[in-house]
């Protein structure tokens, strides 16, 4: 699974970086998010599109791993 | 001149790059100045703007504001900035007169994109009777500008956020949702049309419908939020505000934009601080949640009356509607519905 690290950029850069990258790869990403807006506001972008998402917690980020 | 897109230099935009209100309220709390007698509003009230007593029956009122662009056209940023700026003027009750420019300018930027900016401010200054009479200018990585500005009102009409009375209606005469739409703008996803013409929108009639009416407290509604801002009010004036969400009127594409998770940053900080002052049910819809904590830019101004007045009110003012209602004191100071 392609990962995209949006870690440094604040809302609504990291949607719009997961929207191109959900262009080129439709089954399906990992995100890197540094901050909990860019978590949620990804989250609900991908479960708009109707994805599903999990996220895991690491050291000041998270991943979430968004697949059909 | 150069064509520029004024959004792609800045990491927020309007009302949405406030610093979040926990981490004011850390920074500023216990601060004590010098009381000056004649200073009705200062400091140590939330209110939007400063009062200060002429002692001949008429008040001086003072504010600034300023803010990095949220749409890319110069002129309209001008025209946004200064509409947002006089507002708090017009949420005291006041009539605005002079202003003072702040303006953060990259060097990068052709030099005639900040005489455009200028343009729209003056535009708007006009249309409301205020004269810019001079500013200060910094070379900055991020465009930011606004306005400082000074008015006048009377000392027996001034409306602070502190007299909410219970059973006063909570009027609000603008839509929500401006902060999400220029998110989804500032990504490309919408024209964001009726929330930039709002935007640029003076809060001027909404003062004016208001004469000879009882408005017992007025503020207006930006970056803290419609729950932001009623917390604010509600506080101050030791009632609690009941808001009715199936009342609350929405921008065209806001409820899309807040699916789609183009939402401020803010909407999350106003949300955490907000956390034990707001009442918010569980099974509110998301979006809905997202409206009432979302950053607003130039929003409508939210108006404390009497109910027979809040109905003459919403008869004279196109687009006005009520919200809510205060009531005594409770547990909780703002309580959604």
């Amino acid at each position: 699974m392609r990962t995209l690290d949006t870690s440094g950029y604040s809302c609504p850069e990291p949607v719009i970086m997961t929207k191109k990258a959900l262009k080129e790869s439709p089954e399906g990403i990992a995100v890197i998010v540094d901050n909990r807006a860019s978590k949620e506001n990804v989250t609900r972008y991908a479960s708009a599109l109707g994805y599903s998402v999990e996220a895991a917690e690491g050291s000041g980020c998270w991943t979430l791993r968004i697949s059909r | 001149m150069e064509e520029v897109r004024l959004t792609s230099l800045v990491r927020s935009s309007g009302c949405n790059a406030k610093l979040p209100p926990g981490d004011l309220h850390k920074a500023l709390d216990g601060l004590v100045q010098e009381r000056h007698e004649a200073l009705i509003e200062g400091f140590e009230s939330s209110d939007d703007a400063l009062v200060y007593d002429l002692g001949d029956g008429r008040v001086l009122i003072e504010t600034v504001d300023f803010f990095p662009p949220m749409v890319d056209d110069p002129v309209i940023f001008g025209e946004i900035a200064a509409a947002n700026a006089i507002s708090d003027i017009y949420a005291m009750g006041g009539e605005p007169a002079l202003a003072m420019s702040l303006m953060c300018f990259p060097s990068c930027l052709d030099i005639a994109v900040m005489r455009c900016i200028m343009d729209g401010a003056i535009a708007k200054c006009s249309e409301a009777g205020v004269v810019i009479a001079g500013g200060h200018t910094l070379s900055d990585r991020e465009p930011k500008f606004g306005l400082a500005v000074t008015g006048f009102g009377r000392k027996d009409h001034i409306w602070s956020n502190k007299g909410v009375e219970p059973g006063d209606a909570a009027v609000l005469t603008k839509k929500l949702g401006a902060g999400l739409l220029m998110t989804a703008h500032k990504a490309g996803e919408s024209d964001a049309g009726e929330a930039i013409s709002q935007m640029r929108c003076l809060n001027r009639k909404a003062k004016e419908a208001a004469e000879g009416l009882s408005v017992h407290a007025a503020t207006d509604v930006t970056g803290f939020s419609l729950m932001g801002h009623s917390y604010e009010a509600a506080a101050a004036s030791g009632v609690t505000i009941t808001v009715d969400s199936g009342s609350l009127r929405f921008l065209p594409g806001a409820e899309d934009a807040a699916r789609f998770g183009f939402i401020p940053e803010g909407r999350y900080t106003n949300e955490d601080y907000l956390s034990d002052k707001v009442s918010v049910p569980p099974s509110l819809p998301l979006h809905l949640r997202d409206m009432l904590f979302s950053p607003e830019t130039s929003g409508g101004l939210l108006l404390f009356m009497p109910s027979p007045d809040a109905e003459e009110y919403l008869r004279r003012m196109d687009g006005a509607y009520i919200i809510g209602y205060a009531g005594k004191q409770g547990d909780c100071p703002v309580i959604v519905r």
